[in-house]
């Protein structure tokens, strides 16, 4: 029989091949995305500027608990209202051996919105901002209005160099003619789909760094991703499947890292339109939006159990979020606390709002987008079933769901009841408020992924007055109130904290990031 | 894969080995097709399949569509468990969402066996039809067709889920569509390189001598003899179709989450493989794997039994 | 027999505009890739630099005539997510394809003709049957499923094999290939055989129907009667008649193993031309997907082109030139 011949094939070459004997100078990481470019300029998202991390370096590093600390910069101060003093690092050199001044700084500030093609640049970044030379080691940033978030949004950019970079294009970073930084590793190789791979920068200016070489594997399916773990083919691996985690944990020769991310999984709710497209009556019969009121709204975040989505679809890896980002960032409310699960509470509400019999609905989600994403789709619609609220699912696959939820209705928004997710990147509210809950509004930029069209002049000008707020304390209170404002009127129903996890081999350690980015630098014995 | 199984050498030359008649074509295919012992349990696994997907709503413990009666809180029980409200046992555990696995697969077995048989009707009508034009028309017609057969078969049947899932949505119609538009192509191949080989014969030949009027030669001479290959494909392909349901599932593109077919049940165990809750994609599995294979044992006797040159 | 060609070659040009034709809408019609390649952080203005970036903002038949032009010089333009030409990003990923698609072929020739020659000759005995009842196993479970199993026993349980990606590559002969080193033979192993497994049942179903057909015809039974010796019988004679319709088929299922190992590709992460046509799809990286089928259907064509002239000359009844009148 065929398997029977294939096993003694694969047995046969299995023996006679020797298995590559692990170098303990090595790293080996299976990752879930591979970067779409070695220009780290070209395409602003996560597994570019994950990876790109370990060859080039910005201005303002994010720790791993999401707060800033100095990175090319070694220190940073306002000078007055509208301009920003950053001190460069003395004695940095790029791989090529050249030091790195600010030119370097300069040059990228005029490349980093300007690649062609770029996907996603880095433009939003940069926009707005004037940089002046002072001198080698000084640079001085300044903008129209005050802007306290001047670290954070560097905190983004990854410095490359003029001399190397002046006419590259993303196809010379990605032979690795361009490639040069002055991060801990060197490019080595970059084979798309298959590999990257990095080699020690002896001349680091943060001393040695750990490992020889760190080779990246893309590895998408998260089944696989994990068999390449437990058969040793790699280290460590991010994005473990919350599937695993419990059989993982307990594998004495494993260790897992988890760790809070800056991403809250939440719905949004229509809340524009009188009638909405996706909820009915019990009868069938077309309705006024419900959503459009706060008992409705209430009701429904109410039916949620948090704690069983947490425990039961999430396994553990998760917390019940009560806000738009979890606690430990900043501009966070104390005051709120997730929403208790209280059907009859829910029921209550629903009847005083003139709905006793619920009504029907259907809930929109992608499938393959967030973790558990349809599963968490199909258990809040459990809940919602049991109050009363007839709840159909249908999940669709991102590249149908995006363009629908954003614009499927003549460039509006096109659905009633979402599950979405939010990673707040600059690591504090504002990040998250401006985008997600204010008014819908391409003048000021805000409201950008507001599918659900809430809006609040109130909180609006909360959010506005924070981000003039050079002030830390006075700024996260103000944000902390806005998150009150907008959580109490329930602009979204938070549903939960993914956690970021990890897994490696017995020994090696890994502090878990925030911004879920992997970092082999940081991984140590 | 199996599609192509059909489609080598030509059937039928000659009809002079068959037996004379004093049974109805009926009975002398039963007593053939009973020879083999494999054959006749896989038909009656068959059936029996049939009938426990006809049956499911009548015999499971719960309706596994029903959210009301789905509870996360009961998620990835193992077999044996009894459910969080007390009614009944969980007599092969419970899958990530809730669902009792037996209920669920039964009734996922009911889609897959629907979506399986209806798409192979269909896609096997309309390629039938359209191999048969394009053999008796020829010229142009035929040209315009095969190369619309090319098409369709360089045409991957994921982007073809997706823009119907963009278009109508999610569900088991529409899975339904995707699958006829992906496998008319290999029965209208099949139909055509038999016809082309009938129509040559003298009998036609004779039928055309005859003043026989064309739709009569098609009909009553040249598509009776394209049907041996033609329901053996079928039955392949009813079988093809399933496990393809289950790979559209797979990459995202199947059928709606709430309503599981086996296919799904197996691409939703996929994540737990490795999870040591075997029973969540095992069950499903094996019920998938017993379907298809009886299927196709049952194709292959027929195959056996319709090739008359295999006829000993 | 030329006219006949070049009626074919006029034929497939229509096909490979209708493909393009199809694939360019049917993108466009499943959404706006805008939403999967924008960092979700960006505003409305980054969000329409980027849509102005991709020529996104034009009307879609603009944007088709625009694709078409560019098409007519060999430019098919350039990836919506790596920046750079289509072409070059497919083609850069199509050794990795070639060589699995290969290697799956060899080995369900390997292991499928033995085996379907045995179930052929001895039909009744329980080898046989235990063969054709196996390889209908094969081909019976989806390939995703099998791919995982394959890689839990062989890579994890057992620990023989890596269980994903390609290994390191070696060139002879100007060709590079991680055929050529043993390391890299053992990554090829398990998506090999994951892919193998529906050719070899495949192969074993043609090679047995064509012996037990070949065995009663009137040549195999004068070399008995001459006196051959059985083991010349069945491998020069028999197997050279045999051959003719598996090489046919195995030509077909080559250019589907080529076009469409996503999911084997996708399981085993391995760097090739499905696995990228996958996550276009899924990403909606248009002129990646169009380039990738205009490709394929172009090879599909050429394979049926060869297969049509083939049948011709191997079956005299069916002729070619006459048909297409």
């Amino acid at each position: 029989m065929g398997w029977v011949k294939a096993f003694a094939v694969a047995a046969a070459i299995g023996m006679s091949g020797a298995v590559a004997p692990l170098t303990a100078q090595e790293l080996k990481i299976g990752v879930m995305a591979q970067p779409s470019a070695m220009d780290p300029h070209f395409h602003n998202l996560t597994p570019n500027n994950s990876m790109l991390s370990h060859i080039f370096e910005r201005l303002v590093e994010t720790a791993a608990d999401g707060k800033l600390k100095p990175g090319l910069a070694t220190s940073w101060k306002t000078i007055d209202d509208t301009t920003w003093e950053f001190k460069l690092r003395p004695d940095v050199k790029w791989h090529n051996g050249s030091a790195f001044t600010a030119d370097d700084v300069v040059f990228t500030f005029e490349r980093a919105p300007n690649v062609p093609n770029s996907p996603s640049s880095f433009a939003s970044a940069i926009k707005g901002k004037t940089i002046k030379k002072v001198d080698d080691l000084t640079v001085h940033i300044s903008t129209a209005a005050p802007f306290p978030l001047m670290p954070n949004a560097l905190s983004n950019v990854l410095i490359v160099s003029k001399a190397v970079g002046n006419g590259a294009k993303t196809e010379d970073y990605n032979s690795g003619k361009a490639a040069v930084g002055t991060g801990p590793y060197k490019f080595a190789s970059y084979v798309p789909d298959d590999r990257v791979e990095v080699v020690r920068n002896d001349a680091y200016w943060g001393g040695k760094p750990q490992w020889e070489k760190i080779t990246f594997r893309p590895i998408k399916a998260a089944p696989a991703r994990v068999a390449a773990l437990l058969s040793g083919d790699v280290d460590m691996i991010e994005d473990v499947p919350t599937t695993d985690i419990e059989r993982l944990k307990k594998d004495d020769k494993l260790t897992i890292v988890q760790t809070v991310s800056r991403r809250v999984i939440y719905f949004h709710l229509d809340q524009a339109r009188d009638v909405t497209p996706f909820i009915k009556g019990k009868d069938g019969a077309e309705i006024k939006n419900p959503l459009k009121d706060l008992r409705v709204r209430q009701a429904l975040s109410k039916a949620i159990n948090r704690e069983a989505i947490v425990s039961r679809v999430m396994e553990g890896a998760a917390i019940p979020a009560s806000q738009f980002l979890s606690e430990q960032f900043f501009g966070t409310s104390k005051q709120l606390k997730p929403v208790a699960y209280d059907p009859e509470g829910a029921k209550k509400l629903l009847e005083a709002a003139g709905y006793p019999n619920g009504f029907k609905m259907t809930m929109h989600g992608p499938n393959g987008r967030y973790t558990n994403d349809v599963k968490i789709i199909e258990a809040v619609a459990q809940m919602f079933t049991r109050i009363g609220v007839e709840t159909t699912v249908e999940t669709l696959p991102p590249a149908v769901f995006f363009s629908r939820a954003s614009t499927g209705n003549k460039g509006e928004p096109e659905f009633s009841f979402i599950l979405v997710g939010w990673s707040a990147d600059t690591g504090e509210t504002s990040g998250s408020l401006k985008p997600l809950v204010g008014t819908f509004d391409k003048e000021k930029g805000s409201g950008t992924a507001n599918r659900g069209r809430y809006s609040n002049p109130d909180l609006d000008k909360l959010v506005e007055e924070a981000l003039k707020t050079n002030d830390d304390a006075k700024r996260g209170e103000i944000l902390a109130k806005a998150s009150e404002t907008a959580i109490n009127d329930v602009a979204i129903i938070p549903v939960q904290y993914p956690l970021s996890t990890w897994a490696l081999k017995k020994g090696l350690k890994y502090p878990g990031r925030a911004d879920e980015y992997t970092i082999g630098s940081d991984v140590t014995r | 894969m199996s599609r192509l199984v059909t489609e080598g050498p030509a059937p039928a030359e000659d009809k002079a080995d068959v037996p004379p008649r004093e049974e109805t074509p009926l009975a002398r295919f039963w007593s053939e097709y009973r020879e083999s012992p494999l054959a006749v349990a896989a038909l009656l696994l068959v059936a029996v399949l049939i009938v426990l997907a006809l049956v499911a709503p009548y015999i499971v413990p719960q309706n596994p569509y029903d959210l009301a009666q789905v509870d996360v809180l009961d998620s990835r029980l193992p077999p044996g468990t009894k459910s969080s409200n007390g009614k009944y046992t969980h007599w092969l555990g419970t899958d990530g969402a809730g669902r009792d696995l037996l209920s669920a697969m039964l009734y996922g077995l009911r889609i897959s066996l629907a979506v399986g048989v209806m798409s192979g009707f269909i896609a096997m009508a309309l390629g039938a039809a359209v191999g048969l034009l394009a053999s008796y028309a020829g010229g142009r017609t035929e040209a315009a067709i095969m190369r619309l057969v090319d098409l369709q078969l360089s045409f991957p049947a994921i982007l073809l889920a997706l823009m119907l899932i963009a278009v109508l949505g999610k569900g088991v119609d529409k899975i339904i569509i995707a699958l006829v538009t992906v496998q008319w192509a290999y029965y209208a191949r099949t139909v055509r390189g038999t016809a082309l080989v009938e129509q040559r014969k003298d009998y036609v030949e004779a039928a055309r001598g005859l003043g026989l009027s064309h739709s009569r030669i098609v009909l009553k001479h040249i598509l009776p003899n394209c049907l041996p290959p033609l329901i053996v494909v079928g039955t392949v392909q009813t079988a093809h179709a399933i496990s393809l349901e289950a790979t559209l599932s797979f990459l995202g593109v199947g059928l709606p989450q709430t309503e599981p077919s086996l296919g799904l049940l197996i691409s939703n165990g996929f994540e737990y493989m490795l999870s040591g809750k075997y029973w969540i994609s095992f069950f499903p599995g094996i019920v998938l794997l017993v379907t298809i294979v009886v299927i196709n044992l049952v194709g292959d006797r027929l195959r056996d039994v319709l090739n008359p040159r295999l006829k000993r | 027999m030329l006219v006949t060609l070049l009626r074919r070659l006029m034929q497939s040009a229509f096909v490979v505009v209708a493909m393009s034709v199809i694939v360019f809408f049917g993108v466009h019609i499943v959404g706006d890739p805008v939403w999967l390649l924008v960092n979700p952080q960006a505003d409305q203005a980054d969000i329409e630099a980027t849509i102005r970036a991709l020529g996104l903002d034009r009307p879609i038949h603009e944007q088709y005539f625009h694709f078409v032009r560019g098409a007519l010089a060999g430019d098919f333009g350039k990836s919506f997510t790596f920046g750079e030409s289509a072409l070059k990003v497919i083609l850069q990923r199509m050794p990795a394809t070639l060589e699995l698609a290969i290697a799956a072929v060899v080995m369900a020739i390997i292991i499928g003709i033995p085996l379907g020659l045995y179930a052929g000759l001895k039909p009744q005995s329980p080898i046989s049957k235990t063969i054709m009842a196996g390889s209908i196993v094969g081909f019976s479970l989806p390939t995703f499923w099998v791919g995982l199993m394959l890689i839990m026993v062989f890579a994890v349980m057992l620990g023989w094999l890596p269980s994903t990606g390609r290994g390191p590559t070696a060139t002879y002969f100007g060709i590079t290939s991680s055929a050529f080193t043993l390391e890299g033979l053992r990554h090829l192993m398990l998506p090999a055989i994951n892919l193998a497994l529906l050719k070899v049942s495949l192969v074993i179903r043609l090679t047995r129907a064509g012996t037990m057909e070949a065995v009663h015809q009137d040549y195999i039974k004068f070399a008995r009667a001459k006196g051959l010796a059985p083991r010349r019988i069945v491998g020069v004679h028999l197997l050279k008649n045999i051959l003719i319709p598996v090489v046919t088929v195995l030509g077909l299922e080559f250019g589907n193993l080529v076009a469409f190992s996503v999911v084997t590709e996708t399981i085993f992460a391995w760097p090739g031309m499905g696995k990228l046509l996958i996550n276009a799809i899924q990403s909606l990286d248009r002129p990646i997907v169009v380039a990738y089928l205009i490709m394929i259907v172009l090879l599909f064509v050429f394979i049926n082109l060869v297969v049509d002239l083939l049948y011709s000359v191997l079956d005299p009844r069916v002729r070619l030139s006459d048909r297409a009148a």
